[in-house]
C-alpha cells in the first residue's frame, strides 16, 4: 500500500496537518502536500477512470503534465472539473472527487468498454457511427455525448473573484529551477528589469529531489541563498504559483497567477492573469519524463520514476513497500537510491540497455540493489493497482522469464525538453540524437520586433538534462520489449487520458495515416486536457517507425497556448457582471430607470424603447407613446445623438467632400438634413448639420456613428487631405438634448421661458442659442416625427434638472417621456429613413429616393465615383417605396417580395424586401416601407410578401410618406 | 500582440491600443477616374508576406494616423512614420534593403 | 439655474487604495499648431508653459496637458470656462484653431494611496515603473479610452462621461482589499 513515511517529507509541515475529502471519505495530510500526495498517504491509488475504456487511472506523475489523477475540485459555485492533483495543493477542507464513472469509482458500469476494447480501435467512432444516418442525430449522438467528457460543467455562477494585470520588464525568467535562477541572477546582474515565475508554489524546481549539490554548495543552501539574493534587488520580481502559459509577438507573454486556490474565499482574487511584455524571455521550464510502452502501463501504481522520487523525497509519501524501477537511463537509478534511503525495497531495476555503468548504477549495486540489464517488463500484473512485473528480454518477444511482486512500477523512458514556449511563437526544433529528445534550435528562434532572438532556451529545457552542458546518452526506446506482438501492444498507453495506445497509432498509420497532425486527430493521441506532454513523442516515435520513417522526417504537432489549461475566469478578468462591457449612460439615465423605463441598446449606449406604466405591455405604452406625441406632447432624452464640431477656413470645403449635399452654403444660423457615404457610395450615416459661425459647423450624425464618422473625419484630414486647415472635436458627450415634440412643443418652452421660440423669431430648421428656465441652451428647430418640435441641448451636467425641469413644466401640457420605439414609428409614418433599416451597406442614397440631398453641381464628394459604377446606375435597381397592407396587418420584419419562378437553387425569387415596417397607432393599421425592384414606377400595384409562418401577406405599392404628407403639423 | 511605436507621441503602443487601417501609400481615384482605376484604389489590396506598408491610428492614445513598415511574415518592424507622406521615406527604405537584400521595392 | 452635477456625483470607495469622483472641472478642447500667440493665449488661460509632448504643466487648480501633436487639455476652474475661451478667442483672434467647452464631456477620479498604481496596473497597458512625473498618458482603461498622470501623490484619470460608472466600477474592482500586485 502506498503510505505516508515516518520521516522526511522536504516541503511539508507536520505540524500544520489539514482535513481533506476524496468521494465523501475524510482524509488527513499536511500543509505543502499536493492533493495527489495526500491522496497517496492515504493509500488512495485508484483515483479515476481513463475517458473511452473506463480503466481504472491512478497518480502517474508529480506536477501539471499529469493525465490521470483529475477531479472535481469544490462544490457549488466553487466547482471545478478537470483538476490536476498533482499541481493542486492541499488546504483544511478541500473536497474533492473523482470523475468519468457511474455508479462508482470502484465499480464502474462503463468499464464495459474494456471489454469490448479491441472493437474500439483508433477512429472508432468514425467507422462505427455512420449508418444508418438518421441514427447518428438521434441515437448515436445523444449516447456518446452523455458518455464523453471528464468533469462536469459547473451549473453555478463563479463565486470567485478574478482579474488581470499588466507587468513590464527587460528580462522574464520561466522557470525558478537552477537554470532560471542562474539567467535571472545573470540578468539582474546587468541591471536588468526582471520578473522571475515559478508555476510551483516554492522555486528550485526539480534541483532539491535530483541533486546534491550545485556550485559546490548543497543544493538547498545555494537555492534560498539565490532566493534572497534576487528577492533582495529592487529590479527582481520573484512570483510563485505563476504558470507563464503563452508566448506572443513581440516579446508578450501570458502567465496566470493562482492567487488564493488553496486560501479559497479569503477574499483576494481567485487568479490573476499577467499580461506581461518583455524585452527577451528566457524559458527555463525544465523537462518531464517519459513513459515507457510496455504492457499494462497504465495499471494504478505505475508512475514516472521522478514523480515517485518526487513524492518520497518533497512529501514523505511511499508509493509501495517494494518498487521496481524499469529504464533506459541513468536518472531512474535516483529513484531506486531515493526509495532505498527511505528505507523501502526496490526488487529490481531492470534497465533496457545492455549495460549499466557509471556513478549511478554503480551505487545502486552497491546499496544492494538488483539490476538487470538488457531486461523489460512483459506485463504489469493487477487490475486497480499493481501486484507484480512480468519480466522478459527487451531485445525479445516478450517470454517471461521471471515475475516480481511489487505495489509500484517507477518508469523512466528518458526525458523531453519542454519546448513549448519556444514553439509558440514560431521557434523550430531539432531532433538530438544524443538524449533522443526534440530541442530548440537556437538557429531558428521565434523573432522579436526587431528581427533578433526573442526567446532564449536554458538548462534541461534546452536539452542539458544534468546540468553539465554535456548530457550522457539515452538510447530511445519505444517498444518494451522490442518485438512485442499485439497483444501486447493493444495494453501498451500512450495517451491515458484519451486511452490511445501504441496498436492505435501502427493502426492509423496503417490506414494511411502518414501526417502526424492527421494522426493526432484521427486517434486522438495528445487531444486531452494534458495535450499530451507525456504522449506526444512516443506516439510521434511508433509513428515514425510504422512509417518506416525517421522521427524528425515525421515532426511534431503545433504546441500552441495554453502550456497548461486556464480557467475562463482569469481571462475574462473583471469583465464580469456589471462591467462585463461599457454601458454608456446619459446624464438623465437614473431619472429613465426610475420611471421604469425598459431600455434597449444602441451601440453601447442604453436607450429607454419605452416608458410602460402598470398594467401596460411594452407594446401597448409604445402606442400611448406615440399619440400622445401626435397629440400634446412627448419629451426625447435624445443626447445619444452624435455632435460633432468642424471648424476652420476649409470646413466648409472639407464637408461638400464628406456629404452628398452642399454644405458649404448653408447660411449662419440654419440647418440641413445631410447624408454621408463611403467611398463605394453606400450610405454610411445621416443627419442634420448646423452652421454656427463664419467658418464652424456642427454635425449631428447618428447615435452609434458618432465616434465612426468623428474617426471617419480624421482619417480623411489627416491622411488625404493633410493641408486643408480643419480641425474637428467630437462633443457629443458634452450635450444633454432634449427633443421637446407634439402640437404643445412650443408652449412648453414658453412656460420654461427665456427665448422667443415663435415661428418667426425660430423657423423650422433654424437653430437658436438663449436659455430656457435659466439653462444655457442651443434648441435647434428641427423635426424628426412631423410634429412641431425642437431638440434642445443644455450642458450634460445640467442635464438631469433640465429633464426633470421639462417634465415638470410639461405636466400641465400632457408631456410624456418617450423612447426608442415610438420614434421609430413616428418616423416611419413620416417616410423618414433609419440608418441601419433602409440602409445596410449595399444602398446607395439613390435607392432610397434622396436624389434630392445629393448635389449635382459637385465635382466631387466622398462615394460619387463609386455611386457611377454601373451596377449601381442601374434602374433595375430595388428602391424605396411605402406599402399598405390589404388587410391592415403588419408585414413581418425580413419579409422579401416574392417574384415568379425559382433561382438556380430552387428558391423562390425575390424582387425586394421590408425594410421598416411597424404598426401604425395614428393610422390604426399596419405601414411599411421597402425595396421594390423598378419600386417608383408601380404605384398602386399588389405584390406579396412571404412570412416566416409560410404564408403570404398582400400589399398595395404606395408612396412613403404615410401621415402628413404636406408638414403641416410641423411647420406652425 | 504587435507593439508600434507612435511616431508622433512616442508611446510604444501595444495593438489594443490602435486600430488597423489597411494597406498604406493608396492614391485616391475619384470622379473622371476609369474603373479599373477606381477597381485597384478601392478593392485590390496588396496582401504580401513579407514587407509591408500600413496604416495604424493611435485610437487609444494621440487619435492620430502613422503608417508602419513591418513584415507580415516574421513580424519584424521596420519603422513607422507620419502618416502625410504619399511614399515612406528614404530611411525607412534603407533599413528595409539592409535587412532584405532581396526586396524589390514598395510599389 | 442648477448647480453643474458630475457624471456620479461625487461617488468613492476605500479599498487598498482610495478612490474617488472629482468635478466638475473646467476642461477645454484647444486645437491648434504652429501658431505663435499659442504659449501666450494658453497661459494666460492656465498660467502654465505650453507642455511638451505628452507632458501635462500643472498650476494649483489649472493645468494645460498635451493631447496630441495639435490639441490641447486645458483644465481651469469650471466657472471660468466662458471667461476661458473668451480669452483664448481674443488672443488666437485671427488664427486657425478651434477651442471648445468640454467639461461636461467628461469624468475625473482621482486613484490614491502608496499602492495607487497598482489599481491602475490592472486596467492598463502602461508601464508605471517609467511614468514619468509630469507625463499624461493617454491609453485606455479596460475597454474604454482615457488619460491618466501621477499628481499630488496619486493619479488623475480623465475619461468620458457616459462610462463613469464602467470605470467606477473597474476602480472599485481593482482596488479590492487584499488585491494589492
Amino acid at each position: 500500500m502506498s503510505t505516508r513515511l515516518a520521516r522526511g517529507g522536504r516541503l511539508i509541515n507536520r505540524t500544520a496537518p489539514v482535513e481533506f475529502s476524496f468521494n465523501g471519505k475524510r482524509l488527513k495530510g499536511f500543509q505543502g502536500d499536493t492533493l495527489a500526495a495526500g491522496l497517496l498517504a492515504n493509500d488512495q491509488v485508484l483515483v479515476g477512470r481513463s475517458f473511452k475504456y473506463h480503466r481504472p487511472r491512478g497518480i502517474v506523475a508529480s506536477g501539471p503534465e499529469e493525465p490521470n489523477a483529475l477531479v472535481n475540485l469544490g462544490s457549488g459555485g466553487r466547482l471545478e472539473p478537470n483538476q490536476r492533483t498533482t499541481t493542486t495543493e492541499l488546504f483544511d477542507g478541500l473536497q474533492a472527487t473523482s470523475q468519468n464513472h457511474w455508479p462508482s469509482l470502484d465499480f464502474d458500469v462503463g468499464v464495459v468498454n474494456n471489454y469490448a476494447a479491441r472493437f474500439m480501435p483508433a477512429g472508432f467512432y468514425y467507422k462505427t457511427f455512420i449508418h444508418p444516418r438518421p441514427a447518428w442525430k438521434h441515437l448515436f449522438e445523444p449516447f456518446i455525448r452523455r458518455a464523453a467528457g471528464l468533469g462536469k460543467a459547473p451549473t453555478e455562477s463563479d463565486a470567485d473573484r478574478y482579474e488581470q494585470a499588466y507587468a513590464f520588464c527587460d528580462v522574464l525568467v520561466i522557470g525558478a529551477g537552477v537554470a532560471g535562477l542562474k539567467a535571472a541572477k545573470a540578468a539582474a546582474d546587468a541591471g536588468s528589469r526582471v520578473i522571475l515565475l515559478e508555476q510551483a508554489p516554492v522555486i528550485g524546481g526539480r534541483a532539491p529531489v535530483d541533486q546534491t549539490e550545485v556550485d559546490g554548495q548543497p543544493v538547498e543552501a545555494w537555492i534560498s541563498a539565490m532566493e534572497s539574493d534576487l528577492a533582495a534587488r529592487d529590479n527582481v520580481t520573484i512570483r510563485t504559483r505563476t504558470c507563464g502559459f503563452g508566448v506572443y509577438d513581440h516579446g508578450y507573454v501570458l502567465a496566470d497567477e493562482r492567487v488564493s486556490d488553496h486560501t479559497p474565499g479569503d477574499g483576494r482574487p481567485k487568479h490573476r492573469l499577467w499580461r506581461i511584455r518583455t524585452g527577451k524571455i528566457v524559458t527555463a521550464t525544465g523537462a518531464i519524463e517519459r513513459p515507457l510502452s510496455f504492457a499494462g502501463n497504465d495499471i494504478p501504481g505505475v508512475m514516472l520514476a521522478s514523480a515517485v522520487r518526487d513524492y518520497v523525497v518533497n512529501y514523505a509519501v511511499s508509493p509501495g513497500d517494494r518498487t521496481v524501477v524499469v529504464t533506459n537511463n541513468d536518472s531512474a537509478y535516483q529513484t531506486a537510491l531515493a526509495l532505498k534511503a527511505a528505507g523501502l525495497d526496490v526488487p529490481a531495476i531492470l534497465d533496457a540497455r545492455g549495460a549499466a555503468t557509471g556513478p549511478l548504477p554503480e551505487a545502486a549495486r552497491a546499496a544492494g540493489i538488483r539490476v538487470l540489464t538488457g531486461k523489460a517488463i512483459a506485463k504489469v500484473k493487477g487490475g486497480k493497482r499493481v501486484t507484480g512485473v512480468a519480466v522478459c528480454a527487451q531485445a525479445g518477444e516478450g517470454a517471461v522469464q521471471e515475475e516480481i511482486a511489487c505495489e509500484a512500477v517507477a518508469m523512466s523512458g528518458g526525458w523531453s525538453p519542454v519546448v513549448h514556449l519556444w514553439s509558440h511563437c514560431g521557434g523550430k526544433l531539432t531532433w538530438d540524437e544524443t538524449i533522443s529528445a526534440f530541442i530548440p534550435d537556437p538557429k531558428r528562434p521565434p523573432l522579436n520586433h526587431d528581427g533578433s532572438a526573442m526567446v532564449e532556451v536554458v538548462g534541461s529545457a534546452a536539452g542539458d538534462l544534468d546540468l553539465t552542458g554535456s548530457p550522457k546518452a539515452i538510447p530511445p526506446v519505444w517498444v518494451m520489449p522490442q518485438g512485442a506482438p499485439i497483444q501486447l501492444r493493444s495494453k501498451m498507453w500512450l495517451d491515458y487520458q484519451n486511452d490511445v495506445k501504441v496498436s492505435d497509432v501502427q493502426l492509423a498509420s496503417r490506414e494511411g495515416y502518414v501526417s502526424v497532425e492527421h494522426t493526432k486527430r484521427y486517434t486522438t493521441l495528445g487531444m486531452a486536457t494534458d495535450q499530451g506532454k507525456l504522449s506526444n513523442i512516443n506516439g510521434l516515435a511508433i509513428l515514425a517507425d510504422s512509417l518506416g520513417s525517421e522521427i524528425p522526417q515525421v515532426g511534431t504537432t503545433t504546441f500552441r497556448p495554453p502550456y497548461t489549461p486556464v480557467t475562463i475566469g482569469a481571462l475574462a478578468g473583471e469583465s464580469r457582471g456589471e462591467i462585463f462591457q461599457p454601458l454608456r449612460m446619459t446624464p438623465m439615465h437614473a431619472q429613465h430607470e426610475a420611471a421604469g423605463a425598459y431600455f434597449e441598446p444602441v451601440g453601447l449606449w442604453r436607450r429607454p424603447y419605452c416608458f410602460p406604466r402598470a398594467g401596460e405591455t411594452h407594446e401597448q405604452a409604445v402606442h400611448r407613446e406615440v399619440l400622445n406625441t401626435r397629440q400634446n406632447l412627448g419629451l426625447l432624452d435624445a443626447s445619444t445623438l452624435g455632435k460633432i464640431i468642424v471648424k476652420g477656413p476649409d470646413a466648409g470645403k472639407f464637408l461638400d467632400m464628406l456629404y452628398t449635399g452642399v454644405m458649404s452654403t448653408l447660411p449662419i444660423g440654419k440647418c440641413r438634413y445631410g447624408l454621408m457615404c463611403n467611398e463605394q457610395g453606400f450610405l454610411s450615416d445621416d443627419g442634420v448639420v448646423a452652421r454656427i459661425d463664419e467658418d464652424t459647423w456642427l454635425c449631428h450624425t447618428t447615435s452609434g456613428g458618432a465616434d465612426r464618422i468623428h474617426a471617419w473625419m480624421e482619417d480623411w484630414l489627416q491622411c488625404e487631405w493633410w493641408d486643408w486647415k480643419v480641425y474637428t472635436a467630437n462633443v457629443t458627450e458634452q450635450y444633454a438634448q432634449v427633443a421637446v415634440v407634439g402640437p404643445n412643443a412650443r408652449k412648453l418652452l414658453q412656460v420654461l421661458g427665456g427665448m422667443d421660440v415663435s415661428k418667426e423669431a425660430l423657423p423650422f430648421m433654424q437653430w437658436s442659442d438663449g436659455t430656457l428656465a435659466g439653462f444655457p441652451v442651443r434648441v435647434y428647430r428641427i423635426s424628426f416625427s412631423g410634429e412641431l418640435s425642437y431638440e434642445i441641448a443644455v450642458p450634460a451636467s445640467h442635464g438631469a434638472a433640465f429633464w426633470k425641469a421639462c417634465t415638470q413644466a410639461g405636466k400641465a401640457l400632457g408631456a410624456m417621456p418617450y423612447g426608442t420605439e415610438c420614434l421609430h414609428i413616428m418616423r416611419a409614418e413620416k417616410g423618414f429613413i433609419m440608418i441601419g433599416d433602409e440602409t445596410d451597406g449595399t444602398v446607395i442614397p439613390q435607392d432610397l429616393g434622396l436624389d434630392w440631398a445629393i448635389s449635382k453641381k459637385k465635382a466631387d464628394y466622398l462615394g460619387k465615383r463609386g455611386q457611377e459604377r454601373t451596377f449601381l446606375a442601374s434602374p433595375d435597381r430595388w428602391k424605396l417605396v411605402g406599402f399598405d397592407t390589404l388587410d391592415g396587418s403588419v408585414i413581418p420584419d425580413g419579409s422579401y417580395i416574392i417574384a415568379d419562378g425559382v433561382n438556380a437553387n430552387g428558391q423562390r425569387n425575390v424582387q425586394g424586401r421590408v425594410t421598416s415596417t411597424y404598426y401604425s397607432p395614428t393610422l390604426k393599421r399596419g405601414i411599411a416601407m421597402g425595396l421594390l425592384k423598378h419600386g417608383p414606377s408601380r404605384m398602386g400595384e399588389i405584390v406579396e410578401f412571404n412570412t416566416a409562418a409560410g404564408g403570404t401577406v398582400k400589399a398595395r405599392v404606395r408612396d412613403t410618406v404615410f401621415f402628413d404628407k404636406d408638414g403641416e403639423k410641423q411647420n406652425v | 500582440m504587435l507593439i508600434l511605436e507612435c511616431p508622433y507621441c512616442g508611446v510604444k503602443a501595444e495593438e489594443t491600443e490602435l486600430s488597423p487601417g489597411y494597406e498604406a501609400h493608396l492614391k485616391r481615384f475619384g470622379p473622371g477616374s476609369s474603373p479599373e482605376e477606381f477597381e485597384a484604389y478601392m478593392f485590390a489590396r496588396k496582401n504580401p508576406k513579407g514587407v509591408h506598408f500600413e496604416r495604424w491610428r493611435h485610437t487609444y492614445g494621440c487619435g492620430k494616423w502613422f503608417l508602419a513598415a513591418r513584415c507580415t511574415a516574421t513580424l519584424e518592424v521596420f519603422g513607422t512614420y507620419p502618416a502625410q507622406v504619399s511614399e515612406p521615406p528614404a530611411d525607412i527604405i534603407a533599413k528595409i534593403q539592409a535587412r532584405r537584400p532581396d526586396w524589390k521595392g514598395y510599389k | 439655474m442648477s448647480e453643474p452635477v458630475s457624471a456620479l456625483n461625487g461617488a468613492s470607495f476605500q479599498g487598498f487604495a482610495s478612490i474617488r469622483e472629482i468635478g466638475p472641472l473646467g476642461m477645454i478642447t484647444l486645437r491648434a499648431k504652429g501658431v505663435k500667440a499659442l504659449d501666450k493665449a494658453v497661459k494666460a488661460v492656465t498660467g502654465t508653459k505650453l507642455p511638451a509632448t505628452r507632458r501635462i504643466e500643472v498650476n494649483g487648480d489649472r493645468a494645460c496637458g498635451w493631447m496630441s501633436p495639435d490639441e490641447y487639455l486645458l483644465i481651469v476652474p469650471y466657472a471660468e470656462v466662458a471667461a476661458s475661451l473668451a480669452s483664448l478667442a481674443n488672443d488666437l483672434k485671427g488664427e486657425h484653431h478651434l477651442a471648445v467647452d468640454v467639461s461636461d464631456a467628461r469624468a475625473v477620479f482621482r486613484v490614491e494611496g502608496d499602492k495607487a498604481a497598482d489599481v491602475l496596473r490592472k486596467l492598463s497597458p502602461v508601464d508605471f515603473d517609467k511614468l514619468e512625473p509630469g507625463e499624461l498618458r493617454r491609453t485606455r482603461a479596460a475597454q474604454v479610452a482615457a488619460a491618466m498622470w501621477a499628481q499630488d501623490g496619486g493619479f488623475t484619470l480623465v475619461c468620458f462621461r457616459s462610462v463613469a460608472a464602467y470605470v467606477m466600477g473597474l476602480l472599485t474592482h481593482s482596488a479590492q482589499p487584499g488585491s494589492e500586485l
